[in-house]
């Protein structure tokens, strides 16, 4: 079986990459809150999702790093 | 499997998204493009562009197998049926999936498995010989790419509904990527990317359930709200409001659920639907290729919490009320059909908005890729090799699969055209569609389990069934009244409709086909090595673990489906 670089790897990286950017916008989000605020906007849903998906993200890289099966 | 739906005809735009939104939706794009050219010196061989190998553990061909099915039009279709119909619309996700993925995984599985058929014709053909295999592929290559073009145009009209995209460049950017992605890394490429598609479906979806139960209070607030904005109606109830035709918006009665639904559809979808059985036949082996759709069926039994729990969020928390497409254009209001986006823009900033709309997209591209693939593997397997080129070295029908793909796309591309410019076309491919999936698992089951069935009985069954079911389908367009026998009520709609026309045309495929394979030389056991009940021998499970027999994961599955259907009767 060919050996190469498994998709738990790529959906890792795309969960980090979009964990840090929805982070950043949650963040930037408190300091510049918007003019029509989404319903809920006090439970900072995109802040706690971001943390979560970086999380994850930052898992399936660990885990699933190429090279290290 | 789709619910009538999303054809407004003047368009307004509802969500406006952010730049960081635009660049979460580019980021999607050029990662998928990228493992497609990743794989690409993957997939140099028929077996390894095909069939990715044969290779897939039992996880990646599970999700995979759930994700072809996934599309957008399931999520904001559905989402706009519970909106409509309330919880009756999840027994297209319950009795409507779970019973027919297992059976597939435990007791179908094995067949499709051990005969290295590389599809379902090519089962048939296996099975009942070349007219019946013949039949089933053109029949199928047809109207996947069909199915493909009203997914894309339905598809891009969603986009021009609700973020103002031109349908153009909808159609064009999405349908030339993945054209670019399965060219390129065939089989294997369209599974990693349904894998992709499938985590960033769930982790775009499930904000709207999480942040919607918090605003209405849990299950129990959810429901007290929807009585009080909709005094008199019963949405929340599963079974309890199905006895009669008349005691529940969909005008449909328990039988047609169980016996259409939850028996023929479903099992014709779930186990003989080359879109979906293709990914589990890349399982690695034949335990992986089990465990597949159980996998899956854990996850389907989920999916109402993305699709549904939304629909009714909208009835509980919504200042205003949805209509029907012809009364939102008069009023100038919103329809059923956009439910999802607008829960979407109800609870997600920025960010979390991009993302919710990559997974539409993703939806989207997961549904078209698995039927790309499906159809470059019949059509060069069970058409052009079969009728044209028989012996031709692998690298020709490599090269075949690449440029099928491509040109599938663009069949799909002018599909979606012609739907734009004919709308009623999309009403007739549809119901074409389900002519041939009833009679087809009437065939394939007796094919299976029956050692008797002959070549003749499978063919002329087979014919018999689908021809049945365009005639009745004719007979209540021509005369309304018909209905009364054919859905067996005149108050019947048109979703009973399609549940019992299923059943007749499953019952008469299943009488002729025994009929004439009782009339019919039988074949020689032999030569059912493999392919049949009582013929094949199915390697013991004896040696593995409890934990690890498929059997026992599909049994904690349906004991799951039972307590989900006593507590939501």
């Amino acid at each position: 079986m060919p050996k190469h670089i498994s998709i738990w790897f790529f959906t890792g990286s795309l969960l980090l990459v979009y964990g840090i950017m929805i982070l950043a916008a949650g963040v930037w989000g408190l300091s510049h809150p918007p003019e029509h605020p989404v319903v809920l906007a006090s439970l900072h849903i995109d802040i706690w999702w971001g943390v979560l998906l970086t999380l994850i993200g930052i898992l399936y890289c660990w885990k699933f790093a190429p090279g290290k099966e | 499997m789709y619910p009538a739906l999303l054809l407004a005809a003047e368009p307004s735009r509802l969500i406006s998204l952010g730049g960081i939104d635009i660049a979460i939706i580019a980021i999607y794009f050029v990662v998928v493009l990228i493992i497609g050219f990743y794989l690409k010196g993957q997939s140099s061989t028929g077996e390894d562009f095909f069939m990715a190998g044969r290779e897939m553990t039992a996880w990646i061909a599970g999700l995979s197998f759930l994700s072809a099915n996934l599309g957008s039009l399931e999520l904001m279709g559905w989402a706009a049926a519970a909106y409509q119909y309330g919880i009756l619309a999840t027994h297209w996700y319950w009795i409507g999936a779970i019973p027919a993925m297992l059976f597939l995984g435990i007791v179908m599985m094995p067949f499709y498995y051990i005969s290295k058929t590389h599809s379902v014709p090519g089962y048939l053909q296996l099975r009942f010989g070349e007219p019946s295999r013949a039949l089933s592929a053109v029949s199928f290559g047809f109207m996947t790419v069909l199915m493909s073009g009203i997914n894309m145009y339905s598809m891009a009209l969603v986009m021009k509904v609700v973020l103002g995209w031109d349908i153009n460049f909808s159609i064009w950017v999405s349908s030339i990527t993945v054209a670019i992605y399965v060219a390129l890394g065939g089989l294997r490429s369209a599974i990693f990317n349904e894998v992709l598609q499938f985590i960033l479906i769930w982790v775009g979806a499930l904000v709207i359930p999480i942040v919607g139960m918090i605003e209405a209070g849990g299950w129990d607030g959810m429901v007290a709200r929807i009585h009080q904005n909709f005094p008199g109606g019963d949405y929340t109830h599963l079974w309890s409001t199905m006895g009669s035709f008349t005691d529940n918006p969909m005008g449909i009665h328990w039988t047609g659920i169980v016996l259409g639904l939850g028996w023929v559809i479903s099992f014709g979808y779930w186990t003989t639907d080359f879109l979906v059985v293709q990914r589990v036949l890349a399982a690695k082996d034949l335990r992986a290729a089990k465990m597949a759709p159980i996998i899956g069926a854990t996850f389907k039994m989920f999916v109402p919490a993305i699709v549904i729990l939304p629909g009714l969020l909208a009835l509980a928390v919504l200042p205003f009320k949805l209509t029907g497409e012809t009364a939102a254009l008069a009023s100038g209001g919103h329809s059923y059909n956009e439910v999802l986006p607008i829960m979407l823009a109800r609870y997600c900033g920025p960010g979390l908005l991009g993302l919710g709309i990559t997974a539409l997209i993703a939806g989207f591209m997961s549904g078209m890729a698995g039927n790309v693939s499906a159809f470059a593997t019949v059509w060069t397997y069970d058409i052009y090799r079969a009728f044209w080129r028989k012996n031709a070295p692998d690298a020709h029908y490599v090269l075949m699969g690449r440029w099928c793909t491509v040109l599938g796309v663009l069949v799909s591309i002018g599909t979606a055209y012609m739907v734009m410019e004919f709308k009623s076309i999309m009403d007739y491919v549809q119901a074409l569609f389900s002519f041939f999936i009833a009679p087809l698992f009437g065939t394939v089951i007796l094919g299976m389990l029956w050692k008797r069935a002959t070549g003749p009985g499978g063919f002329w069954g087979l014919l018999s069934g689908t021809l049945a079911s365009v005639a009745m389908w004719a007979w209540v367009k021509l005369d309304p009244s018909a209905l009364r026998y054919i859905a067996l009520s005149p108050n019947a709609k048109d979703m009973a409709e399609n549940m019992y026309r299923a059943l007749w045309s499953w019952l008469i495929c299943v009488i002729v086909t025994v009929v004439v394979s009782l009339l019919t030389e039988p074949r020689l056991e032999k030569e059912l090595a493999g392919l049949v009940y009582g013929c094949t021998e199915i390697p013991s499970e004896a040696q593995v673990p409890i934990y690890q027999r498929p059997m026992f994961w599909a049994t904690i599955v349906i004991v799951v489906f039972l307590a989900l259907q006593i507590r939501f009767w």
